[in-house]
C-alpha cells in the first residue's frame, strides 16, 4: 500500500510534459487523474521511476463544439461530461456513460484523456470511441480510434506522446449503453452500446476481448432489415473473451448478445 | 430493576460523534514518539520449502533498522507460540500442526512470514523487504479439501502424519437408521458454505513498546479481546502477564477475525525487546484479503427423512471443514454447525459428523455467525428442498415441525437446551407484513408470463452469549467464558464502569450505559465505560464475540453496579439514621422506607462513602461482578425474501426482504436494527457475491482486491422491513439474548431459498452460494437442455 520511491515532476503545458517525458524516457508515466495508475503503484504492481502531472495544463479542461463534432480536452472530468449540457444535447450517450463510471470520488477526478490512454478493455469511453469513429489527438498526430486500441493497455503512443484531445462526432438521435456489473460502482462485465446514426445503427461492446469492440455484423443486419433480437444473435460473431473472476468466456458473449439486443430495444 | 428510563429507549449511540468526526483512537492514528516500522516479508507461495533466506541487500537499504528471520526469534519467543488451544466440540483432535509466529523451513499458505524488515519510515521498511531474497523449493500446494482428506494425499505440512485436523462423530449413523428406513421420503443435498475474507473496515495493526529498565511490555493493537492476547503474549515471551500491559481502545470492526492471535501480535513485541525501541505495524489491505482468518469454508452431505405428511423423521449430516493450514483458537467452534443442524423442528433422530482438513490457505476461524449461519442454511434449504419433494408449501411444513412455544425449554437432539421460543408466531408476523399469500398468488401469474420470481424464507434460530462454564471451560483448558465489570463511583459521584467486554462498532458504550444508568438512576453522561486496557478494570475480561457483550457482559454490569447499591445502602442508614435492612434505593436515590422524603442522592452517599464512617464500615464505592451464564440464550425469527431471476442474464433483483426477529427484551432497538441491517447485508453478500477463490495449482489468490471480492454497497442493500416479537430470555437478570450475528445468520437461506424458489419451473432444486449471475445463467442453461446456445455452456 505504500508505492515504490519515484521522482515527480508538475508540467504547466503540453510542452513541457513532452520535454519531461522524453528526459526520463521509458520509465515514465503520465498523471492525469490517477485512478488507475495510483492503485497499481500503491501495489506495486506499477513502480514507475517518474511521475509528469499533467493537472497543472490549464487549457485540456474544455468541451468545445465544432460544426459536426465535439472536442473533449484530455483533462476533461468524467463528472463534467455528465453534467454538460451541450453534451447531453449533442452526444448523449456520452454523459450517460460518464455518470455511470466508478463512483463520485472517480467521477471527480478520473479524465476522458486518462481513460483513452490507458486502454483498458473494460473502459467505456473507449468503446464509445471506437464505435463512433472518434479521434485522438495527441501532441504529434491525429489518430483514428479503430487504429489507437491495439491491444489490452496497448496504443500507439510513443513514449514522449501525450493525448490532449478526444473528438467525437455529434450523435443525438436514439442511444442506449448497458453496463452490465454485480455492483453500481465496478467496472463493467460485458457492455454494450447502441447509437442511431445517420440513417443506421453503430453498436459497440466493452470487456469482450483485449480492445473494444465495433459489432459490425449487428450493425449490417440491422441495416438489411433483421430485428434486433435476430440481429443481436451477431453481438458474438468472432469474439474471443477470457474469462475472469465474475464471468466465464461463454457467459460474456452470451451477454454480448442479450445486452446488445436489450440496447438497441431500449435506445430512445 | 428500577423503573426503565432508558432500557428500552432508541437512543443515538453515543460513541457515533467521535468516531465520524475523526476523533477515534484507532491503533494507527495513536503518535507515539521514536516508533520504527515493522514490514512483513511474506511467502508468495501456498506450499514451499524455505532453502535459504539472504537479507544482507535489505540490510543495507536506506533507513532500515533490522531485518530478522526465524533463529532471530528463538530466545525470545519460547516454543511454538500457542496459537490453538483444544477445539470447544472436537475432543478427538489429530493433526495439530506446531505453529511459529515466523517460519523457519516450510511455508504451508500464501502469506505466512519468513522475514521482518523494521526502518525508520514504513515506505523505508517495505522497500528493504522488497530487497529480502528467499529461496524456495515449491511443494504441492493442497487446496482441495475433499482431495486433502483421502489417504495418500499429498500433505500440508510436510512433516505431518496426515491432513486430518479433526474428525469427530457426534451420534452414530446407526441412530437414524430407523428413521431413514420407515421414511416415505427422503432428499439429499449437497451444500456448499464458500471461504469469506472478513474485511473489517480497519486493518490489523499492532504496536509495542518495551521498556528494557523496567521490563515491562506495552503494546497497542486492534483486536477483539485484549486480556487474552495478553495472556498468550505474556506466556511466549516468557513474561508476567503483570508486566504485559495490551490496550485495545477503538477497533474498526472484527467480525471474528479478530479473536484469534496472529503471528504479528507476538514478532512485534518480540523485535520491541530485540530493538529496545517502540515498533509499529500496520497491516495493508492486501495483506488482511489474504491472511485474516478467514469464514466458512464447508460443505456439508445431507440427507432428511419423512413422512409424506411433512412430518420430519431423521437427519444425516456431514460437515468437511476447510481449516486451512493450522488450525485457530477457535475453529472447532465452527462444529456447532452440526449440533444445530436441525434448527427449530422436532426430529426424532439426526446422526453428525465433522471432519477438518488441512489446506494450504490462511485458517478459518470464527466469522459473524461461525456455525450457526451453516447450521441455518442446510436446515432451512432442506425445509425447502423436501417441500418442493413433497409439493407443500414451505410455511405450512415448517409450521408443522416447530418446537412449539408451550415446549421450552426445550433439549433438542444434540443436548443443548433452547432457553424460550415462539417460532409461529414470529413467523406469522413477518408472513403478514410481506403478504405471502399474496405473494403467492401473484407469482403465479407472474410465472405464466416467464418471470423467474421466487420467496424464501428463513426460519432461523440462535444459540449466542458464550457462554455457561459447562460447554466453554473444556474448550479453553479451563477458562470459563463468563464476563466482568468493575464499577467505581466516585467520591463527587461521577461513574467509571470497566467492561471485560470490547466494543468494535456494536455500540456498547451506548447499551451498557443504559443498563448501568438505569440501575443506578442517574444521567448516562455522568457515566463512562470503558473497555480495552488490561491495566484497567477486573483481572480479566472475555473480549467480545459469539454475541455476548450485552447477555453475558450487559449482565455482569448490572450485577456490579447492584453491589455498589448494597454498599451504598449502608453508608445511606449511616447518613439516614436508620436500619440498613429499611433502606430503600429507588432512581438514584436512598431513602427510609415508608418515608421517601427522607434520601439521600447516590452523589451525596458516595461522598460520605470517602469520608468518616462508623467503626467496621470500609471506604469507597466500588464493586467488581463476574457473570456465568447458565445457559446460552436462543434467538431465533423469520426473514422473508422476494428475488427476481433475469432468465436471460441470470442476475438477482431482490425485490422485498422482511426480517422479523425476537432477542428478547431490547435495550436500544435502533443498535438492534443497526446490527441486523449489517449482519443482513454481510449475509446478502455471501448468497449473492463473496467468495475467497484460489489457484487451484498454485495456491495463489485470486480474489485479493475489492474489484474481485465483492462486498455489497449501499446501491445493491434492498430496502428492509424489520420488526420484531419478544420472548424473554429465562436466564438472565435482564431477559435478553444477542443479536450481532442474527442477520447474517438468517439472510444466506432466505435469499437462496428465494432463487431457488424462482428457478424451481426450471426443474433447479439447489443453487450454491455465491448465487452470481454467472452461475445461475450456467445452471439455467442446462436445466433448458438443448437451447440454440447450450452447447456453449461450460462442462
Amino acid at each position: 500500500m505504500i508505492p515504490a520511491a519515484f521522482e515527480y515532476a508538475r508540467a504547466s503545458s503540453v510542452e513541457e510534459a513532452s520535454k519531461l517525458l522524453k528526459t526520463y524516457g521509458e520509465d515514465a508515466k503520465v498523471l492525469a487523474g490517477g485512478h488507475s495508475l495510483i492503485p497499481l503503484m500503491r501495489l506495486r504492481l506499477a513502480q514507475p521511476k517518474a511521475l509528469v502531472d499533467i493537472n497543472g495544463i490549464k487549457d485540456l479542461d474544455y468541451i468545445k463544439e465544432d460544426g459536426s463534432k465535439l472536442r473533449f480536452g484530455a483533462l476533461t472530468r468524467h463528472v463534467t461530461i455528465e453534467h454538460s449540457a451541450v453534451v447531453k444535447q449533442k452526444l448523449p450517450i456520452l454523459a450517460e456513460v460518464a455518470s455511470e463510471i466508478g463512483d463520485n470520488q472517480v467521477r471527480n477526478m478520473g479524465t476522458i484523456g486518462g481513460v483513452v490512454a490507458h486502454a483498458d478493455a473494460a473502459g467505456d469511453y473507449p468503446t464509445i470511441a471506437l464505435m463512433l469513429d472518434a479521434e485522438i489527438v495527441t501532441n504529434r498526430r491525429t489518430i483514428a480510434a479503430k487504429d489507437f486500441f491495439k491491444d489490452i493497455f496497448t496504443t500507439p503512443l510513443a513514449a514522449d506522446e501525450i493525448v490532449i484531445e478526444v473528438v467525437f462526432p455529434v450523435a443525438n438521435g436514439p442511444h442506449k449503453y448497458i453496463k452490465f456489473r454485480r455492483r453500481l460502482f465496478d467496472w463493467a462485465i460485458v457492455g454494450a452500446a447502441a447509437q442511431k446514426m445517420n440513417g443506421g445503427w453503430r453498436i459497440g461492446l466493452t470487456n469482450v476481448g483485449p480492445t473494444p469492440v465495433r459489432a459490425k455484423a449487428v450493425e449490417e443486419a440491422l441495416h438489411t432489415g433483421a430485428k434486433p433480437e435476430e440481429a443481436a444473435q451477431h453481438a458474438s460473431d468472432g469474439l474471443n473473451p477470457s474469462g475472469d473472476l465474475r464471468a466465464s468466456p461463454e457467459y460474456k458473449k452470451h451477454l454480448a448478445r442479450v445486452l446488445t439486443k436489450r440496447a438497441i430495444e431500449q435506445a430512445e | 430493576m428500577a423503573v426503565s428510563q432508558l432500557v428500552g429507549a432508541r437512543i443515538h449511540r453515543r460513541e457515533d460523534p467521535r468516531l465520524i468526526t475523526g476523533h477515534g483512537r484507532y491503533t494507527d492514528d495513536l503518535p507515539h514518539q521514536g516508533v520504527v516500522h515493522l514490514v512483513v516479508v511474506r511467502s508468495p507461495h501456498a506450499h514451499a520449502r524455505i532453502r535459504s533466506i539472504s537479507i544482507d541487500a535489505a540490510k543495507k537499504a536506506p533507513g532500515v533498522l533490522a531485518v530478522y528471520t526465524a533463529p532471530d526469534f528463538k530466545d525470545i519467543i519460547a516454543g511454538p507460540a500457542t496459537f490453538a488451544v483444544a477445539p470447544v466440540f472436537a475432543p478427538n483432535k489429530l493433526t495439530n500442526p506446531p505453529r511459529y509466529p515466523i517460519a523457519a523451513k516450510e511455508v504451508c499458505y500464501q502469506g505466512e512470514p519468513v522475514a521482518v524488515v523494521i526502518a525508520g519510515e514504513r515506505g523505508q521498511a517495505a522497500d528493504g523487504a522488497q530487497l529480502v531474497d528467499v529461496d524456495y523449493e515449491v511443494l504441492p500446494a493442497v487446496m482441495d479439501i475433499e482431495a486433502a482428506a483421502k489417504p495418500g494425499s499429498a500433505k500440508v505440512h510436510s512433516d505431518q502424519p496426515d491432513n486430518i485436523a479433526w474428525d469427530t462423530t457426534y451420534v452414530p449413523w446407526e441412530a437414524t437408521e430407523e428413521a431413514f428406513k420407515t421414511a416415505d421420503v427422503v432428499v439429499k443435498e449437497r451444500i456448499l458454505q464458500q471461504r469469506l475474507s472478513p474485511n473489517p473496515m480497519e486493518s490489523r495493526v499492532v504496536m509495542a513498546e518495551y521498556d528494557s529498565f523496567d521490563k515491562r511490555l506495552t503494546m497497542w493493537l486492534s483486536t477483539q479481546n485484549p486480556h487474552w492476547i495478553r495472556l498468550f503474549v505474556a506466556g511466549a515471551l516468557g513474561m508476567g502477564e503483570q508486566a504485559v500491559r495490551v490496550i485495545s481502545h477503538d477497533v474498526g470492526g472484527g467480525f471474528g477475525s479478530k479473536i484469534s492471535p496472529y503471528p504479528e501480535d507476538f514478532i512485534v513485541p518480540a523485535c520491541a525487546k530485540l530493538l529496545d525501541r517502540p515498533v509499529k505495524y500496520t497491516e495493508t489491505r492486501t495483506e488482511a484479503m489474504q491472511n485474516a482468518y478467514a469464514g466458512r469454508g464447508q460443505i456439508f452431505d445431507v440427507e432428511v427423512a419423512a413422512k409424506k405428511d411433512g412430518t420430519l423423521l431423521g437427519m444425516r449430516v456431514t460437515q468437511l471443514l476447510d481449516a486451512g493450514a493450522y488450525m485457530a483458537l477457535f475453529s472447532a467452534f465452527q462444529t456447532c454447525a452440526c449440533l444445530m443442524a436441525g434448527g427449530a423442528y422436532h426430529w426424532n433422530a439426526i446422526s453428525s459428523r465433522s471432519q477438518a482438513v488441512l489446506t494450504n490457505k490462511i485458517p478459518t476461524d470464527p466469522y459473524r455467525g461461525a456455525g450457526r449461519p451453516e447450521a441455518t442454511h442446510v436446515a432451512e434449504r432442506m425445509m425447502d428442498v423436501l417441500a418442493l419433494e413433497l409439493d407443500m408449501d414451505p410455511v405450512e411444513l415448517r409450521r408443522k415441525n416447530f418446537i412449539r412455544k408451550e415446549e421450552f425449554p426445550y433439549t433438542q437432539n444434540f443436548g443443548l437446551t433452547i432457553d424460550s421460543g415462539d417460532y409461529e408466531t414470529t413467523m406469522d408476523k413477518a408472513l403478514k407484513i410481506a403478504g405471502y399469500d399474496d405473494l403467492r398468488k401473484k407469482q403465479k401469474e407472474q410465472r405464466k408470463h416467464g418471470k423467474l420470481v421466487g420467496i424464501g424464507l428463513s426460519t432461523w434460530i440462535e444459540l449466542c452469549g458464550l457462554g455457561p462454564g459447562a460447554a466453554t471451560g473444556p474448550a479453553t483448558g479451563g477458562v470459563v467464558l463468563s464476563e466482568s465489570a468493575q464499577v467505581k463511583i466516585h467520591p463527587a459521584g461521577g461513574v467509571s464502569i470497566y467492561v471485560g467486554t470490547h466494543n468494535h462498532g456494536q455500540g456498547n458504550d451506548t447499551t451498557h450505559a443504559q443498563i448501568a444508568a438505569d440501575t443506578l438512576g442517574i444521567p448516562m453522561e455522568q457515566i463512562d465505560i470503558r473497555h480495552g486496557d488490561t491495566n484497567e478494570g477486573p483481572g480479566f475480561g472475555y473480549g467480545t464475540y459469539g454475541s455476548r457483550s450485552l447477555a453475558v457482559g450487559g449482565i455482569a454490569i448490572l450485577r456490579s453496579c447492584n453491589k455498589v447499591i448494597e454498599k451504598g445502602k449502608q453508608v445511606a442508614a449511616h447518613l439516614l439514621e436508620a436500619a440498613e435492612e429499611d433502606i430503600v434505593f429507588d432512581h438514584g436515590k436512598f431513602h427510609v422506607k415508608g418515608a421517601p422524603d427522607k434520601s439521600k442522592a447516590l452523589g451525596e452517599v458516595a461522598f460520605a462513602a470517602y469520608g468518616q464512617l462508623p467503626a467496621g464500615m470500609e471506604q469507597g464505592l466500588e464493586a467488581v461482578a463476574y457473570f456465568e451464564p447458565p445457559n446460552f440464550v436462543w434467538p431465533f425469527g423469520t426473514h422473508i425474501c422476494v428475488v427476481e431471476v433475469d432468465a436471460e442474464t441470470g442476475a438477482v433483483d431482490i425485490q422485498k426482504y422482511v426480517a422479523v426477529d425476537d432477542c428478547g427484551n431490547v435495550i436500544n432497538p435502533m443498535i438492534v436494527a443497526g446490527q441486523l441491517h449489517g449482519g443482513i447485508a454481510q449475509g446478502i453478500a455471501q448468497a449473492l457475491f463473496e467468495e475467497m477463490v484460489y489457484d487451484d495449482e498454485s495456491g495463489q489468490l485470486k480474489s485479493a482486491t475489492f474489484l474481485d471480492y465483492a462486498m455489497l454497497t449501499a446501491n445493491e442493500m434492498p430496502e428492509i422491513q424489520l420488526d420484531s416479537t419478544v420472548t424473554p430470555s429465562p436466564t438472565n437478570d435482564l431477559g435478553v439474548k444477542g443479536i450481532g450475528e442474527a442477520g447474517t445468520i438468517a439472510s444466506t437461506a432466505a435469499v437462496i431459498n428465494a432463487i431457488c424458489d424462482a428457478l424451481s419451473p426450471l426443474g433447479i432444486k439447489h443453487v450454491d452460494m455465491p448465487a452470481t449471475s454467472d452461475r445461475l445463467w450456467l445452471q439455467m442453461q442446462r436445466a433448458r437442455g438443448a437451447s440454440s446456445n447450450g452447447k456453449e455452456a461450460r462442462k
